[in-house]
């Protein structure tokens, strides 16, 4: 008899991830599909970081609504996976009289969606608080409740806490067929693997659509729609303290400019309409916009200290809101699609309102005793007092050793990455699960050593470790003399 | 708490020039750290030969350069702590004008070293791929030519088969034979600039000896490849560093290794306090190699990055001998005026002088290719020191030395500039 999960989520992301998390509360067996080696490959590893306020969504929409509700999680959620959240207030720019009719327009739209603390905020006012703004706003909108957070770090977290608690993961599962046996759904990997389970969710992204149609369900399509940007060196990161953000208008979004948690500065996105779902290239004239487009909020932005550009693929759904629900084509399919902004956010209020529109399904909920919402703090040396430090190195010598330098980065840190739930296979895997490699020299020179690492660790040789999996490689052999 | 005469952080060519300064001078207690497995730093890997000419006056490769003055300092019994890295510089908070050493190993534990000295000897890193902001995917096969560097002579792995190089700096022009050496194709090597950045000799024996083309006042635009690198497009700059729409030419490649520059790690010195200058990248210093921070001094690569090793040593070694008469009490006559780079010159170290210190040597670097040109040392309106010059070009660094006669004649600040031949 095969094995049958009782739900598998399609699609490594933070949505599928607080999805997972959400289900491992209770009595089921549940397993995570992801098409890439590492989870949190796609949209929820590139993208503003923002825990949005809440007054740009219309009211009315699933967007509106659970990006308040997701908003006002955030502490619990941050708090018990031990990931770093920071209300640090989002302010909306004015440079112009119509502009600051747009500003009225957000307030009473956050009016209507519930979002605590609006108010408008005079050129004087944005300019005592955020000295380094342009002298030429008008005025500005404030809400203190906008927020940052690390996006990969928070999905990550939320997979490694549903699977310490029992939910099962399977990377490089592309599913490319679905079918339906003994009232199961059968799970097709590209590879020919199969995977039984009696209720599937549908959390991916970008590629949402594509899987809806595999049992039917072609009621939506997903454009990717890209985003670009440019990541500042830490000495930039006080340039400004809350996110700035532009005034929609005809022109277009405009980008913002924030902190991140980790103490950078972002700025960016761009946005634009592609064909490719996985062209995550930057372009010329995307990096050209971003740099010129954020000049207009910070003058003073240093783009010199830029140590990286990437770029994120939003999955926009034709209809505008997402798709939130059971597939009008099997009731045991929920599709959780077109998240794109602000699905970060609203990300812990899906999953909730996945599972139940599971439980509505017939999926019976029966609490696990033994269920812990807390995930262990990963080891944080960069973030420890002398005495911590003293006392985990005292513990584990592996403490002792830092191996990326710009970040402050121990093997023991390293160690833990490769070492617990989801355990982390390639390079890039572990810079998004301790940050090594993402400082200023960009894995310059700890990369030698997270490759000898991960060798080491998962017994391969040194060749065949990877950037992200695939042909990913970071040597191709060995050099004459070693041969 | 143990109180140290001298603490130096750092324990390649400059660090441990500058511990033996110190030493020669009667210093006895002193402490190296560094945070690789043994001292030589970035010699350790170049394995090539050019090593010495100067002050050994016979070539070496890099680790025999280095192992030289490792066995002095074994010799002389200096302590070192390596596997140790530090993480902070500070003043103590007593008051005493001690320095305050945070540092971290996995066999010593936290460390907090009170030195009444601290010479910074931390080298540089190379720049990385994000500084240049090239746009396109980020694909594995991307490296800096010192990491490059590492994985073959150290690791011995290769990074690539079919490779392209960015920037003319000597690391890439290096590996650039490295490579080729090793069975792999290097299929160009671009530069931004109309010139190289690297030395002359290594042009000609890295490059023009292998027949690898060297394109110059050319650039990446485009980096191309999912999982890994498949090519990249380059194109010609105009005079403003502008791609020229056209001139793209596409190199299929599997490695970009980037060799754009170095800059000096510094990132203690600036927690500390230390006065930075702008343009080196480094501290600002007197002849003494002593910074802002009275008894801080600076020395090697992490000052100015220097091309030729045996300058970084001799100026290491001024800065050991300098702490040892800081430690002495000889109150070192600091900098009393200023030395300013103008008029092709980008920068000059040290940039504090006084007029009593006796011999100087100035250090300094042009920001383009000048042929006929002489080099003037002004006061004022009053010309110090004229010396012409056939050529002088940006990747190599010039070294003037002033005598106490000429010093003595100062009675402000002084300039370094170039002049036309003949244009008086
Ligand atoms: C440029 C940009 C800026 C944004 N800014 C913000 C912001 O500031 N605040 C905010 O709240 N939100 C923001 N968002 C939105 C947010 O990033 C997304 O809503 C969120 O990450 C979506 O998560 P997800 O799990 O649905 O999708 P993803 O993270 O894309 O995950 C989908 C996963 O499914 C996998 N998958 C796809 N097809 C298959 C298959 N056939 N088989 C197996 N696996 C498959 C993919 O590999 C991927 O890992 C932004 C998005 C972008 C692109
Ligand atoms: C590829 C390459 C080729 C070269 N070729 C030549 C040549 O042919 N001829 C020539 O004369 N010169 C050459 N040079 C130049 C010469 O090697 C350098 O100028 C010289 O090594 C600089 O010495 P340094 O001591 O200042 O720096 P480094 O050699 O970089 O030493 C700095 C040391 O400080 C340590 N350190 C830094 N920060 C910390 C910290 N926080 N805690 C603990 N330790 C720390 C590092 O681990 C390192 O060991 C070359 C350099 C390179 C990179």
């Amino acid at each position: 008899m095969e094995k049958v999960y009782d739900v598998a989520v399609i699609g490594g992301g933070v949505v599928g991830g607080m999805t997972l998390r959400e289900l491992s509360r209770y009595q089921l067996k549940t397993i995570l599909l992801e098409q890439a080696e590492d989870v949190v490959m796609g949209a929820s590893k590139a993208n503003s970081a923002i825990v949005h306020a809440g007054f740009d969504a219309e009211p009315g929409t699933l967007k509106a609504q659970y990006n308040v509700e997701g908003n006002a999680l955030m502490e619990a959620v941050t708090g018990e996976l031990s990931v770093p959240f920071r209300r640090n207030g989002s302010m909306v720019l004015a440079f112009s009289e119509e502009d600051l009719k747009t500003l009225r327009d957000l307030q009473e739209r956050g009016r209507k969606n519930g979002v605590p603390g609006v108010r408008l905020m005079s050129r004087e006012e944005a300019l005592s608080q955020e000295p380094n703004l342009s002298e030429e706003i008008k005025g500005a909108l404030w809400a203190p409740s906008g927020g940052i957070v690390c996006p990969y770090e928070l999905a990550t977290a939320a997979i490694g806490n549903a699977m310490d608690n029992g939910a099962e993961l399977k990377t490089g599962f592309r599913v490319t067929g679905i079918e339906k046996e003994n009232g199961n759904f059968v799970v097709i990997s590209e590879a020919g693997e199969k995977l039984y389970a009696r209720y599937l969710v549908n959390a991916a992204g970008v590629h949402a659509d594509e899987v809806a149609r595999m049992i039917g369900d072609d009621s939506f399509s997903i454009t990717p729609r890209r985003g670009e940007y440019m990541l500042l060196d830490k000495t930039q990161g006080a340039t400004v303290f809350a996110t700035i953000f532009q005034p929609p208008t005809k022109m277009g979004k405009g980008v913002l400019v924030t902190p991140t948690v980790d103490g950078n500065l972002l700025v960016g996105p761009t946005s634009e309409d592609i064909s490719d779902k996985a062209d995550t290239a930057t372009t010329p004239e995307g990096l050209e916009k971003v740099e010129r487009l954020s000049k207009l909020s910070v003058p003073s932005v240093n783009l010199r200290a830029v140590i990286t550009s990437f770029a994120g693929l939003r999955a926009t759904p034709g209809g505008g809101d997402f798709i939130i629900g059971p597939s009008a084509a099997d009731a045991g399919f929920i599709n959780a699609a077109g998240i794109e902004s602000p699905g970060l956010t609203a990300s812990p209020a899906i999953a909730v309102a996945v599972v139940k529109h599971l439980e509505e399904a017939g999926l019976v909920l029966i609490k696990r005793e033994d269920f812990s919402s807390f995930r262990k703090p990963f080891p944080k040396f960069r973030r420890m007092s002398g005495a911590e430090r003293e006392a985990l190195i005292r513990q584990d010598a592996s403490f002792g050793r830092i191996v990326c330098r710009c970040e402050t980065i121990t093997e023991g840190e390293i160690l833990a990455a490769i070492r617990r739930n989801p355990p982390a296979r390639d390079v890039d895997a572990v810079k998004r699960r301790t940050r090594a490699g993402m400082g200023r020299c960009q894995g310059g020179f700890c990369g030698p050593q997270v490759v000898e690492i991960l060798s080491r660790e998962l017994g391969l040789p040194m060749d065949e470790v990877t950037k992200c999996g695939g042909a990913s490689r970071m040597l191709v052999g060995k050099t004459k003399e070693t041969q | 708490m143990e109180r140290l005469d001298l603490v130096v952080i750092g324990g390649g060519p400059a660090g441990m020039a500058a511990a033996l300064g110190a030493w020669h001078q009667g210093v006895r207690n002193i402490l190296i750290l560094d945070r690789e497995a043994q001292l030589g730093g970035i010699l350790e890997q170049c394995i090539h030969n050019g090593f010495g000419l100067h002050h050994f006056k016979e070539e070496l490769t890099g680790p025999e350069y280095a192992a030289r003055y490792a066995k002095e300092v074994a010799d002389c019994g200096i302590c070192c702590l390596l596997d140790t890295m530090v993480l902070d510089l500070a003043e103590a908070l007593d008051g005493s004008g001690d320095k305050v050493v945070t540092a971290v190993s996995s066999k010593e534990g936290y460390l907090r070293i009170h030195a009444k000295t601290v010479v910074l000897a931390m080298g540089c890193r190379e720049r990385p791929r994000g500084a240049l902001n090239t746009p396109g995917t980020r694909p594995a096969g991307i490296y800096t030519a010192g990491a490059a560097q590492k994985f073959v002579n150290i690791k011995g792995y290769m990074p690539g088969k079919e490779v392209v190089i960015l920037g003319s700096g000597d690391i890439g022009l290096i590996m650039a034979r490295r490579m080729t050496l090793e069975g792999a194709k290097v299929k160009a090597v671009c530069e931004l600039m109309p010139y190289s950045g690297g030395l002359t000799r290594n042009i000609v024996q890295c490059l023009e000896d292998f027949g690898i083309p060297l394109k110059l006042s050319h650039t990446v635009v485009r980096i191309h490849g999912r999982e890994r690198v498949e090519g990249v497009t380059i194109a010609a700059v105009d005079g403003s560093r502008k791609p020229i729409p056209g001139s793209e030419e596409f190199i299929p490649c599997d490695t970009l290794l980037l060799s754009v520059g170095l800059i000096p790690e510094n990132e203690l010195s600036r927690a500390a306090g230390v006065k930075m200058d702008p343009v080196t990248g480094g501290a600002v210093v007197d002849q003494n190699r002593q910074t802002s921070l009275p008894g801080v001094f600076a020395c090697g690569n992490v000052l100015h990055v220097h091309d030729l090793v045996d300058y970084v040593s001799e100026e290491a070694e001024l800065a050991g001998q300098s702490a040892a008469a800081y430690l002495r009490g000889e109150a070192p006559c600091g900098g009393t005026v200023e030395v300013k780079a103008r008029d092709g010159v980008r920068y000059v170290v040290p940039q504090r002088l006084c007029k009593d210190a006796g011999p100087v040597s100035l250090y300094f670097r042009v920001g383009d290719i000048y042929k006929d040109v002489k080099i003037v040392v002004k006061c004022g309106e009053k010309v110090l020191l004229s010396r012409p010059k056939k050529k002088v070009v940006p990747g190599e660094m010039e070294r003037l030395p002033l005598t106490a006669g000429i010093l003595s004649q100062i009675d402000g600040d002084v300039t370094v500039c170039l002049e036309q031949k003949g244009a008086e």
